[in-house]
Formats: structure tokens, C-alpha cells, sequence
């Protein structure tokens, strides 16, 4: 299964995506990567390698991220590991990631959950 | 010329200048940003001067690879990755030279204003730290380029770099968290900017 990292400012945001995720599909590898180490807002280099290192395998990780620092530090994570199938997902955070949850859970590959999760940016809700 | 120790002591040095300004750095985010940018900055930089004496007998393309490297992994904001991919490019355009001297000044700083545009998606005119950079870097090439002088290329930057933060405050953001705000973010000048021409000052003062 794809692993599926949620990165954001905040590590109680960033948790609270990854839990609304495995409520859709408890089996998918989410896992939330947000705040700095001491818990305050921010993005942590280390914090996003950690996770995607706890949820690699050869299917690959996908990250979803919020926004400002959380997509660029995201992307220097990416290039410190080039030999990886690692990709950043441009969605909007929780539709995408419950989507992705589940996409990975039912063993889509990656491209087809990118897919998947960028569809759900055009979504109305009203 | 400047070596590698001088090279540390300036690093030292805007660290320093960085700690002394973070309350005033901090205030500026906080009209037109997430108000982390002093506190951020000043971390990042904290963690820099704790490895100074590690980074010590090091090349110069080493000591600015190895700063850049402690701000992606300490700052937390997005100045991190921004300052931090800018000091690995200047670290990696430098490379394994001991000594530098203007033009590898300008070539350094050249690749860490490249560093930025690729990192952050941004151009000149979004009121970002480019607004001080580019201008600074025009500044002192033109001038080091017609006399060879550096520390008088390096005040032309400076001045350069002063009149970009003050140009900030006259533009709307169109990158960044304060690209929120609008319209709301004219009048105040640039948090990255700002600090961007401190480290210049420092520099400028050094030498």
C-alpha cells in the first residue's frame, strides 16, 4: 500500500487529517508529520523524514501538505532522498487525504490516487 | 580576500545581528504575516552557532552548505527552506576554496538569489526577500565591475538592498502569507526583506 504523509504547521491539524483519513480506511499507512519538535507551529525537516522513512515501501509515499513552508520544506525532504518514489500531492488537505486514505487502502497505485486527490479540489459542496 | 575564519565570524556575526533584531523582525510578521519570522530566524540561526566551532578548518562551499543544511532542518517557517536552499547554492557555487574574493561573492550570491526564485516560485516585485536581493546584487556587481573594489560594491549593495525593503512597503504581496492581506499588506515593508539586507549590512561592516 501506499504510504500517505500529512504535513502541516500544526501537529494537532496535521494529526486530526491523518485520523479522519483512517476512519475511511483504517488499514492505509497515514501518517501526520506536523509542527515543530517542541510542538509549536512551524515545519520540521526531520519531523517529515522521520515519517516518510515509517511509512516507506516499494509502493511508494505520496505527501500532502498545507501550505508556505509545509510545501517547500516537503520538497527539500523529496531531493535529500532522490532514489525514492516519493511525490507531493497538490490537493486540498483533508478531501485529498481521506481520498488517498482510501485510494491507498484499496491498493491503487500511486499515479491513481495522485489522480484521485487532485479531482477532489473541483468537488462542490454546496 | 576573505577566508574561511572570516567567513565564520561573519556568519557569527549575523547570527548575532539576527538574535538583536528577532523581536523587531517578529513584529513586522505579525502585521502581514504568521509573525514567526524573528523567532523563526532567530532559532535557526542559534543552531548555526552552536556548529560554528564544528565547521571550523572547513572549506567555504562546506561552512555555507552545512549553515543552509542546520536552517532547512531548525527554522521551521518558510524561511528555512528558502534561507537554507539559498546558502547551499552560494555553498555549492563557491565549492572547496579556502579563499574568496569579489566575483566569487557575486557568483555565490547569484546562486543563492537563483536558489530562492526555484525554491519559493517567486520573482522580483511580490514583496519577498528578492525585492532587497536582486537589487543589491545589480548594485554590487555593477560597482565591483567598474573598480574593482569590493567593500565599495558591498555599500552600493547595502544602499540597494535599504531602498528594496523600503520599495516593499509600496507593493501589494502576491507570495507568501501575506498574499491573504491583499491590498491590507501595503504600507508595511517585508519581514524577508528586511532581514535579507541585515545580513548585507553585517557583511558590509565586517570587511
Amino acid at each position: 500500500m501506499v504510504g500517505i504523509v500529512i504535513v502541516s504547521h500544526s501537529e494537532k491539524l496535521a494529526q486530526g487529517v491523518a485520523e479522519l483519513a483512517g476512519m475511511m480506511a483504517s488499514e492505509a499507512p497515514v501518517v501526520a508529520a506536523g509542527g515543530l519538535d517542541d510542538g509549536t507551529l512551524g515545519t520540521s525537516f526531520e519531523k517529515i523524514t522521520k515519517a516518510v522513512d515509517s511509512v516507506y515501501s516499494d509502493d511508494g509515499v505520496l505527501i500532502l501538505m498545507d501550505m508556505g513552508s509545509a510545501v517547500m520544506t516537503a520538497e527539500m525532504v523529496l531531493e535529500s532522498m532522490p532514489d525514492r518514489k516519493i511525490k507531493m500531492v497538490d490537493c486540498p488537505l483533508v478531501e485529498g487525504a481521506v481520498v488517498a486514505a482510501i485510494g491507498s487502502s484499496s491498493n491503487q497505485n500511486m499515479e491513481e490516487i495522485i489522480e484521485a486527490a487532485q479531482e477532489s479540489a473541483s468537488e462542490k459542496k454546496l | 580576500m576573505t577566508d574561511s575564519n572570516k567567513v565564520l565570524e561573519i556568519i557569527k556575526q549575523i547570527s548575532e545581528q539576527i538574535q538583536m533584531e528577532k523581536d523587531f523582525l517578529t513584529e513586522l510578521d505579525n502585521v502581514i504575516g504568521d509573525g514567526d519570522h524573528g523567532i523563526n530566524m532567530a532559532r535557526g540561526f542559534k543552531e548555526v552557532e552552536k556548529k560554528l566551532a564544528d565547521f571550523s578548518g572547513k572549506d567555504i562551499g562546506s561552512i555555507l552548505k552545512a549553515v543552509g543544511m542546520t536552517l532547512v532542518s531548525t527554522v521551521g517557517g518558510a524561511s528555512g527552506p528558502l534561507y537554507g536552499t539559498a546558502f547551499m547554492k552560494a555553498g555549492a557555487a563557491v565549492g572547496a576554496k579556502n579563499e574568496m574574493d569579489g566575483g566569487d561573492f557575486l557568483n555565490a550570491m547569484d546562486a543563492a538569489i537563483e536558489g530562492i526564485k526555484m525554491r519559493g516560485k517567486a520573482h522580483e516585485g511580490e514583496k519577498t526577500m528578492l525585492d532587497a536581493l536582486i537589487p543589491a546584487y545589480n548594485a554590487i556587481k555593477k560597482t565591483y565591475e567598474e573598480n574593482n573594489d569590493f567593500k565599495a560594491a558591498i555599500s552600493q549593495g547595502v544602499e540597494a538592498a535599504e531602498k528594496g525593503v523600503e520599495y516593499t512597503k509600496t507593493i501589494i504581496a502576491t507570495k507568501g502569507r501575506a498574499s491573504y492581506l491583499g491590498e491590507r499588506s501595503i504600507g508595511h515593508q517585508d519581514p524577508g526583506a528586511t532581514s535579507s539586507c541585515l545580513m548585507l549590512k553585517v557583511i558590509q561592516r565586517s570587511l
